[in-house]
């Protein structure tokens, strides 16, 4: 079987990055509404809800989705 | 157009002012929707929003009671918007690819790892052979043949989750599950053989 270089990195960098506890794209989604109002109110929604923007940070579809849902959000701000 | 409260909101889905509260709801979810979407969607983007919406607050409506007001209703709702628009146009995009498709050549009974840049400095590409065998017996021996594919189909192939999920029966939860098992697996094996995943990732660094 053939691997690219870039995939066997891939692969050990979504390894390096593990931790024993982390949240499932479902809890996350089921928190994103609360983490997406204290990032708009400017607090520190990373230091507040750590394991969401853990997730978001190595779940690439969940990530896609909070930064469309920022983005539709700001078309009631401006 | 967000002049409801969360109270009022909830009310209106479910009493008289049905119909003017789902209207005002499609409007605004309309509104956030073709912002979001309009540098992803090029072709026909208000049709296609008004699909999303359309199905959008269906299951709005069917998931009411789970709202448990800890943010803005309107927030909740855009969010549920965002899933369905994002799963649509995830399912079109990938519908005609199967999981097969994305796979390595000859991963189906696994033959031996070969990397198809080695590097050219001889002593590196040597170690990169070991550490390349080593990968090979722990996705090999210590993953499920199902943790291997999807890992595979999504860092290889570049396939979303859900559409992975779908594939092979499943849903997104309980794959990224799986997944967290298989990435622990690995991470635990690789410690029991003396290396870290830093210094695998090290050696395939810059060829």
């Amino acid at each position: 079987m053939k691997l690219s270089s870039e995939t066997i990195k891939k692969i050990m960098q979504s390894v390096k990055s593990t931790r024993d506890e982390e949240l499932h794209c479902g809890h996350c989604y089921d928190e994103l509404h609360q983490f997406i109002e204290l990032k708009l109110s400017g607090k520190n929604a990373a230091e507040a809800m750590p394991l969401v923007q853990d997730h978001l940070d190595r779940c690439p579809p969940c990530r896609e989705e909070y930064e469309a849902l920022l983005e539709a959000l700001k078309a009631f701000s401006e | 157009m967000d002049t409801r409260t969360n109270e009022e909101w909830l009310r209106d889905l479910r009493g008289e002012n049905k119909n003017q509260a789902i209207e005002d709801l499609r409007k605004y979810l309309k509104k956030g929707l073709i912002y979001a979407l309009s540098s992803r969607i090029k072709t026909d983007l208000e049709h296609q929003v008004e699909d999303f919406v359309q199905d959008a607050i269906l299951r709005i409506l069917d998931k009411l009671d789970t709202f448990r007001g800890e943010a803005k209703f309107t927030t909740w709702a855009q969010k549920v918007a965002v899933r369905v628009a994002f799963t649509e146009m995830r399912r079109k995009r990938w519908k005609d690819i199967s999981i097969e498709d994305l796979l390595p050549e000859d991963s189906g009974d696994f033959t031996p790892l070969v990397l198809s840049d080695p590097s050219p400095d001889p002593e590196k590409r040597a170690t990169q052979e070991s550490m390349l065998q080593m990968v090979e017996e722990i996705l090999k021996d210590d993953l499920t043949e199902l943790q291997r594919t999807a890992l595979l189909a999504i860092i290889h192939g570049g396939m979303p989750l859900e559409e992975v999920a779908q594939r092979m029966d499943t849903n997104r939860n309980a794959l990224y599950k799986l997944l967290h098992d298989a990435r622990k697996q690995m991470r635990n094996r690789l410690m029991e053989k003396g290396f870290s995943a830093e210094e695998v990732l090290a050696v395939f660094e810059n060829g």
